[in-house]
């Protein structure tokens, strides 16, 4: 009995143990990894994709998922620039108009929203599958940031907007505290509402979640709309720490999200999976990201080595499941 | 023909068999029983070849054998007709009667003509009347069923194993099924029978063996016992099969239901409902009884919404009419259904008990906004309590749990919103004898507390014993309505019976 306990308490807290032993290998190896400034640098390089992988989770804890997340991500992000640094001129009515950096936010954020919006309703309505609606939107998202920037950056976006991506508050960099608070609504949204119990519930059993009187629909465009406004926000957060909305920015962040929901532990065919678990597995993406560069690992063999940690990290959960 | 002797097996440190020694002789038809979780399966997927981790030895015809998968079992002659169905939704019924061991031609191309003969053969030998070409997913449960038996009719089985072949189908393919049995024996093959049904193992099997707790209790032939003292073998005491005490209980009449019409979504323009009407009173137990195809399942899933688009009616409830367009609305309404296939379509097998409990009322257990952990432990516990869940804690997940009690949870889930009017589809499928026992008994308590209650199956021994009135359904349509008094096995099935093949 007590084996058995204690291997369940080991499997609670694998990924824990990991980033772990990864940090301590990190921290003999390279006398630049356990410094303060190269802890809040990982910090802030990971608040970007924790924001974008926790609307990855929600999406694929309801069997879905979301390949459109980096270019709704350029989108919005390069709309927000966009707005900030020209307004919208219309000649023929002699209008000019201004944007407050706060109106560019806002904007920006409901351009996600409406991208992932628009996703909802293409699966829900139309039945296509998730893979399919979210390539399309790949895609047109991409497209529209090329029209958008005409492909080019637009940059110098002032000292205050980059204040969010460079700045810090109560000592703490503001990306961090951004990331922080979507991380805890969201802890907040799967363990304590309604909304977060049927995203279980479809996740685990569809039919019996319809016979339940839930409203399916509804549900899943809740979640790709939040998907796409955290994608949005992730495209605020890189556009201000560059101070440039790059056409290409987001190129691939959506496998870097799957990663982390992955290495957290989520079921990719819906229903288990924690937000914590997600968390962990960006940080451990992250500071793997972090230690490689640090070692002078070339960025080919990162690639590499970053997919065998995925493809490891899903092993041990089979294994594991298998044990059970 | 085939002995198993002091076969053992584990599962993660738990016994599940413990030395049970057994022979199945040809030319008989040998019945296994014992409850759920007794080790019937498991020792049946043993005899086939799922499991080749096992204590013991399997001598067949003489030789000890050793089946390292369920093929190998297959060419040595044991076919088995599995519990679940094992069959693939995408692939026709022929390609999945021949998976795995396809006619091919010298160029190992398929033969399709070839096989598509025998599958014809096959339904026809079954009276399954659907084209060959039929994908699984557009089956219903019991036609499935009936493939996955011609599945195992297929191959030449010296022995041939049947885990609960019956419980997705009407008795019209039972009597088929029935007969085929008595072929095989005359054939001098050996017949093994797992059945919660205990009408079925009288009137086929020759001999018995009781497994309890992973051994085998007690074995015979079937004549030297009666239905009650089987029972009283299989649980260890003796259990009294309910029936129901008459009443004249309808106070007033709560749904009243008229020209309820359905057609298939796919453009073939068949009707799957008829214009059906019915009354349902308050208090009142309404049994519909139908054969495969009859169109039960689809009554209640228009009833509660599920059909929107294809369907048309008036549904009217104390009255007032009602506007059903999906699930929300008829429960919002009082109407509930507790479904066929419970892991399909009644449960989220991976949550715990409380969650699948509270799913559809969460807006009760809300506080500021937020769930209450207390709130919903309080209904988890009021309805555990009340239908008596046999489970170690409200934490515990669902699949976790025996079959009579995974429906008592669908159940308390559709009582915590309630309702006026409990549908239940096939509410006891392929749950033991004593669990059949409590449904009833929780059926017929909340017909007293007022509840209008209907209730669909295919098994007429159940419609007989909890119905205050039966409805018989046919081919889309209601073709007889008996009084508790009037109705009976003969003028039942006579309803049933489609006019037109």
């Amino acid at each position: 009995m007590s084996i058995s306990k204690y291997r369940s308490t080991l499997t609670k807290f694998q990924s824990s143990i990991a980033l772990f032993l990864l940090c301590l290998a990190l921290s003999l190896l390279s006398d630049k990894f356990l410094t303060v400034d190269n802890g809040w640098n990982v910090l802030r390089q990971i608040s970007v994709n924790i924001c974008i992988s926790v609307g990855m989770t929600l999406v694929v804890l309801t069997a879905g998922i979301d390949l459109s997340v980096g270019s709704m991500l350029a989108l919005s992000g390069a709309i927000a620039a966009g707005l900030l640094k020209f307004g919208i001129e219309l000649p023929d009515n002699d209008l000019y108009i201004g944007f407050t950096i706060l109106g560019t936010i806002v904007t920006g954020i409901l351009t996600g929203s409406a991208l992932g919006f628009f996703n909802g309703w293409v699966i829900t309505k139309f039945k296509v599958p998730p893979f399919v609606a979210t390539l399309a939107m790949l895609t047109i998202a991409r497209g529209l940031t090329m029209l958008w920037t005409k492909g080019y950056p637009i940059s110098s976006l002032g000292n205050e907007f980059g204040y969010i991506g460079t700045g810090w508050f109560l000592g703490i960099p503001v990306l961090v505290w951004i990331a922080a608070i979507i991380i805890a609504a969201s802890i907040i949204l799967t363990n304590k509402t309604s909304l977060g119990r049927y995203i279980y519930a479809i996740g685990g059993n569809e039919n019996a979640s319809r016979l339940s009187g839930i409203n399916i629909n509804k549900v899943k465009i809740i979640v790709y709309t939040i998907a796409g406004a955290l994608a949005a926000v992730g495209g605020i957060m890189v556009t201000s720490r560059l101070d440039s909305a790059q056409p290409n920015a987001g190129m691939s962040y959506e496998l870097d999200s799957i990663a982390a929901v992955v290495i957290g532990g989520t079921s990719l065919s819906g229903g288990r999976g924690t937000i914590m678990g997600t968390v962990l597995g960006a940080i451990i993406i992250g500071v793997l990201n972090n230690g490689l560069v640090l070692l002078d690992v070339s960025p080919f063999w990162q690639q590499v080595v970053k997919g065998f940690v995925i493809l490891l990290a899903v092993i041990i959960d089979k294994v594991n499941s298998k044990a059970e | 023909m085939l002995v198993a002797e002091n076969i053992g097996k584990r599962f993660s440190g738990v016994i599940a068999l413990n030395n049970v020694s057994m022979d199945l002789p040809g030319g008989k038809v040998t019945a296994i029983i014992g409850e759920n979780g007794a080790g019937k399966s498991t020792l049946m997927k043993i005899l086939s070849g799922v499991y080749p981790d096992y204590e013991g030895r399997i001598i067949f015809k003489g030789q000890e054998v050793h089946f390292a998968n369920p093929k190998e079992a297959q060419q040595l002659g044991i076919g088995i007709i599995h519990q679940e169905l094992n069959l693939i939704p995408d692939l026709s019924i022929r390609e999945n009667i021949f998976l795995g061991r396809e006619i091919v031609n010298s160029w190992d191309i398929l033969d399709k003509k070839a096989m598509q003969q025998k599958t014809q053969e096959l339904l026809n030998k079954l009276k399954l009347n659907v084209s060959p070409d039929t994908l699984i997913r557009d089956l219903k449960v019991g036609q499935q069923q009936v493939v996955e038996i011609a599945k195992a009719l297929l191959t030449d089985s010296e022995v041939i194993i049947m885990d609960e072949p019956t419980s997705a189908i009407s008795d019209h393919e039972v009597e088929i099924l029935f007969s085929i049995i008595e072929d095989l024996r005359n054939e001098g093959r050996a017949v093994v029978y797992i059945s919660h049904k205990l009408d079925e193992l009288f009137r086929i099997a020759d001999r018995y063996i009781v497994l309890r707790d992973g051994q085998v209790t007690e074995s015979g032939s079937m004549d030297e016992v009666n239905h009650d003292t089987i029972i009283k073998k299989m649980v260890g005491r003796e259990i009294k099969t309910i029936s129901k005490v008459h009443r004249e209980s309808a106070t007033g009449e709560l749904l009243d239901i008229r020209n309820l019409s359905l057609a298939t979504q796919n453009g073939t323009k068949k009707v799957l409902l008829d214009n059906v009407s019915l009354k349902l009173n308050s208090g009142e137990i309404l049994g519909i009884f139908g054969l495969m195809g009859a169109g039960r399942t689809e009554l209640l899933e228009t009833i509660l919404g599920l059909h929107n688009s294809s369907s048309n009616g008036v549904i009217t409830m104390e009255g007032q009419p009602l506007k059903i367009n999906c699930p929300q609305q008829a429960i919002k309404a009082g109407i509930v259904l507790v479904p066929e296939d419970r892991k399909k379509d009644g449960l989220v097998l991976g949550l715990d008990v409380k969650t699948n409990i509270s799913l559809s009322t969460l807006h009760d257990i809300q506080q500021a906004g937020l769930l209450s952990k207390g709130k919903e432990m309080q209904l988890a516990e009021k309805y555990t309590a009340s239908l008596c869940i046999k489970t170690p804690s409200p934490h515990q997940q669902v699949k976790n749990l025996s079959g009579g009690n995974q429906q008592k949870v669908v159940l308390a889930r559709c009582l915590a919103t309630k309702p006026k009017v409990l549908m239940l589809d096939e509410p006891t499928r392929g749950i033991d004898a004593n669990a059949k026992n409590e449904i009833y008994k929780l059926i017929m308590e909340l017909s007293e507390a007022g509840l209008g209650i209907i209730v669909v199956s295919s098994e007429l021994p159940e419609i007989l014993a909890v119905s205050d009135r039966v409805l018989v359904m046919s081919e889309g349509k209601i073709t007889a309505e008996f009084s508790s008094s009037e109705a009976n096995e003969d003028n039942i099935l006579k309803a049933a019976i489609p006019k037109t093949i």
